[in-house]
């Protein structure tokens, strides 16, 4: 996704360097063990969301009445059709998680591509424009990020009404000035960059400046935001969901079904552990994955 | 300096109105007509709503609204909650000391074992040691908090009954507050037992809402460590033959501190907002819950004044951040 | 553990001369949310109710504990005149208000305390109308007072009369309601004359059971004994609310011996609390009751048979066990049965589709698609309206009404739902003030609330004119046959679907003695005992 931006007329860089840093970006990216490992587990999250209707052993909000709150199949009393246990109305955890995964990475793609695409477009203006614009966008930013950002998304879904549609607009708008300041940023320092100065003496229009010429040199730090803003998009959606504000129920969303589940802390512990688990994994993996990025696309810090 | 510090001031005024703005805005458009909420399944007359209305103010032109809103917060006053009639500043004061408690807590919590993990892991870099550091802080850094505080509580409070369920203070101990932390009253009391039982309410709590920042900081820590250590002036030191203890302690720590005092400023945002989650699940009476509620409750007026002192507070460590770190290090007063 | 919390009680206690011996026994009540006040004139939340009105204050008229009855209370006895206009209340004598570390009365109770409660709810020009900014009085308007108080008379210091413009026999179920509560003039006067008014409102002086002694903001609220109640001192010594508004939490509590009562317990976790063998779980139904309104006044609403045969089609079980997870019981009347006048003999409609989709034949209601409307807040007269709808249209697909499941924002959905032309079935409920049946039958299905809080839009003259009646007789046990006879007029024409009453229940430690639930939901502590 990263590369299909850039067909960079007249950046100094040419179509056969392109493989030779991909080729270097997977060197350091795969010396990076936890990074690998990220990746691995990612992939595997990823594939049980594609197939959860086929590898879920029960539908996501099925209910057995006769079977409530049953233990994961290592304890007493375990039911053996249900791997995880059930809650409280008798549905299958384990077919809730991998159910749940949908919504998890659907949260974190929805939310980093809205942030980012409106993050850079605003970050591109700021910078390329300048001037009261710049100004203006800049201070609403600042506005934004004077809140605390689980409370403005808290305030934001109140206005728009519970949902996880709602949840993923508002963690998006909390996330994006993030983006904003860093194309700015880097828009700032490519601007006056001799490359730049040429495209723009060949007659190229600001639009295309922007997009074609400075944006593919500023992606690395906007690469390593949004693998960071995808995992902080999927704990913020299980908080929101945690706090009622999210998906609502009987929805298999990992933090609506911790909201849900707390009632049993005491009498039923898997309901509670199983989906912050889960939400912990993903959500670790993401953030190795990311560790793993900054490292090898940021070879200085790597060598520091 | 004093040029400095002014024209960080002044670039707050905008960053302030902006604030007023949204704060006042957000509520406008909440849906819901709150006189219809509080009067639930009775309903009222429509001239009742009316009256209702005036009195609240909801009757007056959208801009006129605001200016009175802001005229009433430059003197102080953000209004009254629509469920107690009281004051909102007045509520958020009775409130704001238990966070500031837990959040203090927890930051001294997150530093105390952050730092010297990012020095060890720095020093020892590449080794076992740094390798189990870093990785349990990256798990820490990826924790869902609110599920993190169910399994302490399921741990600790459920399982082995050593630390209360909720709460500030066993309900046995009562004196009246002096300056709202539980952990200086109880001390000033003079009761038996009291700070104990004040220090056994804080654990949990503290180390939910630490965990993040605690993670933030031995990261943040061993990358600024790596990099001082590469510098000139501590290889000098260390082939001057000083001992490590003297290079890392006086030379490399005195700067490799700078960007983790901002880091640690830059986590008062998120603290407030794990409170959210932290007050919630221990029944900390604290305005993160207070917000909470008042959301779901739709009192306008004290989600309204919450947000702007929120943000208040954000803004106002912000700016002690900067001009620490503008006293601390010269080179940036310009810049910036 | 035990030991310890004792020590810490009699330190406590001596500290801060709770009481003068060691063995002060204390009642800790884990209560569900902070009281938005301790004036409970203003206020329309349960919370504040249970923490004011009921602990603090005493009222002229008081509900006996545990039932809907009305019982002498501040006033010894009342005297009604023939046409049903003139209250006239005989005051008890000597009835002390609660002496405290800001307050010392130096008069017993008398008419002027009485004059100042209600006046300075009811007249605009009262100085205490409006005596902190936004406050206003809901209760007092909600039931219709300024439109029924014509005049409020001291005859003498023990001697006030109420005049009435018309007769209103719940008159004296109103007067024993929170907002009645009676505060102190004494009191009052001197905090206007120090300019603290609003004190009022934080630091109570009533003359109720138990006496306020300190509140820290959403996490506890003190009371010690009246030692001077009019009843005598309570049995407990000190009673304390700990604010604990999560519902799992208070029940980790309860086990941990850190609370020994607590309301509205998870309905999952009853099972395993009705288990604990130092707990004891008390039951009883809600004074609610939860329906399906539909639109009387359109086709082919308006045929009762066909809202009868709808109303057979509702398979109530499925819901008491779906939505109310057992913490509900199916409701044929639309009053809940702890009530007087519960009409008992009334059967209820069968489940029967068979039979429902042969009423809707022979009535020729073909193919019917029809709205239902499902609130979307949990309330205690339905949890999940969402839930109930779904269940609902699966019932009436299986006698061949498709329903089409539509919500709206609470606020709207209130408002939109009392359009007499409304399109649909409403999903809603009711919970009781007063206990008095009025208060229901009058309110929700009375004539002159179509268009308001009538949601069925129905007006029945045979029905309307039973209760109009009941409304000014004062004689219970007539009002009682009025009110039975008009639930045979509802039943008969149908124009609800009486869903169910939720059943709220009580947990509490076994050394609790002498609690009573009370079917207005109130949480009173007077006359409990903690055995130690």
């Amino acid at each position: 996704m990263a590369q299909s931006a850039s067909p960079a007329s007249g950046a100094p860089r040419l179509e056969g360097d392109r493989a030779a840093l991909l080729r270097e970006f997977w060197f350091y990216f795969s010396e990076n063990r936890g990074a690998v490992i990220g990746l691995w587990i990612f992939l595997f999250v990823c594939a049980v969301a594609v197939l959860a209707d086929v590898i879920a052993p029960h539908g996501p909000i099925e209910q057995y009445r006769d079977a409530l709150l049953k233990p994961p199949f290592w304890m007493e009393g375990a039911d053996p059709r249900f791997l995880l246990g059930t809650d409280a109305v008798g549905r299958d955890i384990l077919s809730r998680l991998i159910h749940g995964s949908r919504y998890s990475l659907f949260v974190g793609c929805i939310v980093v591509s809205g942030a980012l695409v409106v993050g850079v477009i605003l970050g591109l203006i700021a910078g390329y424009v300048g001037g009261w614009l710049d100004s203006l966008i800049m201070r609403v930013m600042d506005i934004i990020l004077a809140f605390p950002s689980l409370l403005l998304a808290l305030v934001l879904v109140a206005i728009l009404d519970p949902s996880l549609t709602n949840a993923m607009i508002a963690i998006a708008i909390v996330q994006q000035p993030h983006y904003v300041r860093l194309t700015r940023a880097a828009v700032l320092s490519e601007r006056n960059r001799d490359y730049v100065i040429a495209a723009k003496v060949a007659g190229a229009r600001a639009p295309r400046l922007m997009f074609n010429t400075i944006l593919p040199n500023c992606l690395a730090p906007l690469i390593v935001q949004a693998a960071l803003s995808f995992s902080s998009a999927i704990l913020d959606a299980a908080a929101l969901g945690f706090l009622g504000m999210g998906a609502q129920p009987p929805t298999p969303e990992w933090g609506t079904m911790l909201a849900e589940a707390r009632e049993f802390i005491l009498r039923a512990w898997w309901v509670v552990t199983m989906p912050g688990l889960a939400i912990l994994i993903t959500v670790l993996a993401i953030n190795l994955m990311g560790d793993g990025l900054r490292d090898a696309l940021d070879p200085k810090l790597k060598r520091s | 300096m004093l040029r400095f510090i002014l024209i960080r001031l002044g670039l707050l005024v905008p960053t302030f109105i902006g604030i007023t703005i949204a704060a006042f805005g957000f509520i406008r458009v909440l849906p819901g007509d709150p006189v219809v909420l509080m009067a639930g399944e009775r309903g009222v007359s429509e001239e009742r709503h009316a009256e209702l209305m005036q009195q609240f103010g909801f009757d007056q032109p959208i801009w006129l609204q605001y200016l009175d809103f802001l005229r009433n917060v430059m003197s102080g006053d953000l209004g009254t909650s629509l469920v107690t009639k009281k004051p909102v500043l007045v509520e958020f004061m009775a409130l704001f000391p238990a966070t500031l408690e837990l959040s203090l807590c927890a930051i001294i919590f997150a530093a105390i074992l952050g730092i010297p993990a990012g020095i060890i892991a720095a020093t020892r870099r590449g080794s076992w040691l740094d390798q189990s550091i870093m990785g349990t802080a990256l798990i820490g850094y990826s924790m869902p908090i609110f599920w993190w505080g169910l399994l302490l509580i399921i741990f600790f409070s459920g399982m082995l009954q050593l630390t209360p369920v909720s709460g500030r203070i066993s309900l046995m101990f009562f004196f009246p507050p002096v300056t709202g932390l539980m952990l200086v009253d109880s001390l000033l009391s003079g009761q038996k037992g009291a700070f104990a039982s004040a220090v056994q309410h804080l654990i949990l709590p503290t180390i939910v809402l630490g965990t993040i920042p605690l993670a933030v900081i031995a990261r943040q820590t061993r990358s600024a460590m790596l990099e001082v250590l590469g510098e000139d002036y501590v290889r000098t030191a260390r082939a001057k033959g000083l001992t490590p203890f003297r290079v890392i302690g006086l030379h490399a720590l005195r700067n490799a501190l700078i960007p983790v005092i901002t880091t640690i400023g830059l986590q008062v945002g998120v603290l407030l907002g794990g409170a959210i989650l932290t007050e919630t699940i221990f029944s900390w009476p604290g305005i993160g819950k207070w917000m909470v509620d008042a959301i779901f409750r739709r009192d306008y007026p004290s989600v309204q004044g919450g947000l702007l002192l929120i943000a208040l507070v954000v803004m106002f460590v912000n700016l002690v951040v900067d001009l620490l770190y503008g006293l601390i290090n010269p080179k940036i007063r310009h810049v910036r | 553990m035990k030991h310890r919390l004792l020590g810490a009680v009699a330190a406590a206690a001596i500290a801060f001369g709770f009481a003068a011996t060691a063995e002060a026994k204390t009642l800790v009540f884990c209560s569900e949310g902070s009281p938005e006040g301790f004036d409970s004139a203003p206020y329309t939340a349960g919370t504040t109710f249970d923490a004011a009105g009921q602990a603090i204050y005493s009222r002229l008229v008081e509900f006996e504990n545990g039932t809907t009855k009305t019982i002498p209370g501040l006033a010894e006895s009342w005297d009604v005149s023939d046409d049903g206009l003139e209250y006239t209340f005989n005051l008890r004598k000597g009835v002390k208000f609660h002496t405290t570390e800001y307050f010392t009365p130096t008069r017993d109770f008398n008419a002027d305390d009485v004059l100042f409660s209600f006046e300075r709810q009811w007249k605009k020009d009262h100085a205490w109308h409006e005596y902190t900014p936004g406050i206003s009085w809901e209760y007092f308007n909600g039931m219709s007072m300024p439109d029924l108080l014509k005049d409020i008379v001291k005859v003498d210091d023990y001697t006030v009369k109420f005049v009435l413009n018309r007769p209103e026999a719940p008159m004296i179920a109103n007067l024993a309601m929170d907002f009645a509560s009676i505060v102190s003039k004494e009191y009052a006067d001197q905090l206007e004359a120090a300019g603290t008014k609003e004190m009022l409102n934080q630091q109570p002086v009533g003359t109720g059971p138990f006496q306020f002694v300190a509140y820290q903001k959403d996490a506890v609220i003190r009371y010690k004994a009246n030692p001077s109640f009019y009843k005598g001192k309570e049995k407990i010594d000190d009673l304390i609310f700990a604010i604990t508004t999560d519902a799992s939490v208070r029940q980790q509590k309860l086990a941990a011996g850190e609370c020994h009562i607590m309301p509205y317990p998870n309905p999952a976790d009853l099972a395993s609390l009705k288990a604990d063998p130092n707990l004891n779980v008390m039951e009883q139904e809600g004074l609610n009751v939860g329906y399906l309104a539909y639109n009387t006044t359109q086709a082919p609403f308006d045929n009762p048979k066909v809202r009868k045969a709808l109303n057979m089609a509702i398979n109530k079980q499925a819901i008491l066990d779906a939505v109310f997870q057992g913490a509900g019981q199916p409701a044929k009347n639309p009053i809940p049965p702890t009530m007087w006048s519960y009409n008992n003999g009334i059967m209820d409609d069968p489940y029967n589709p068979g039979a429902a989709k042969n009423m809707l034949d022979e009535a020729g209601v073909k193919n019917l698609s029809m709205k239902i409307w499902a609130m979307p807040v949990s309330r205690p007269y339905n949890p999940n309206a969402r839930r109930m709808a779904e269940l609902i249209q699966a019932d009436f697909k299986a006698v061949g009404v498709e329903a089409e499941i539509v919500s709206y924002e609470w606020a709207e959905y209130l408002d939109l739902s009392k359009a007499k032309d409304r399109d649909g079935a409403v999903l809603l409920g009711w919970t009781g003030d007063n206990g008095d049946p009025d208060n229901f039958l009058a309110v929700l299905l009375g004539c002159d609330a179509v268009g308001g809080a009538n949601r069925a839009q129905w007006c029945n003259e045979e029905f309307n004119n039973l209760v109009q009646k009941a409304k000014v007789t004062n004689d219970i046990a007539e009002r009682t046959k009025l009110y039975e006879e008009a639930q045979v007029v509802f039943k008969r024409e149908a124009p609800w679907a009486t869903i169910a009453h939720s059943v709220v229940f009580m947990p509490m430690s076994k050394k609790v003695k002498g609690y009573k639930m009370s079917p207005l939901g109130i949480h009173r502590f007077d006359g409990v005992d903690i055995e130690e």
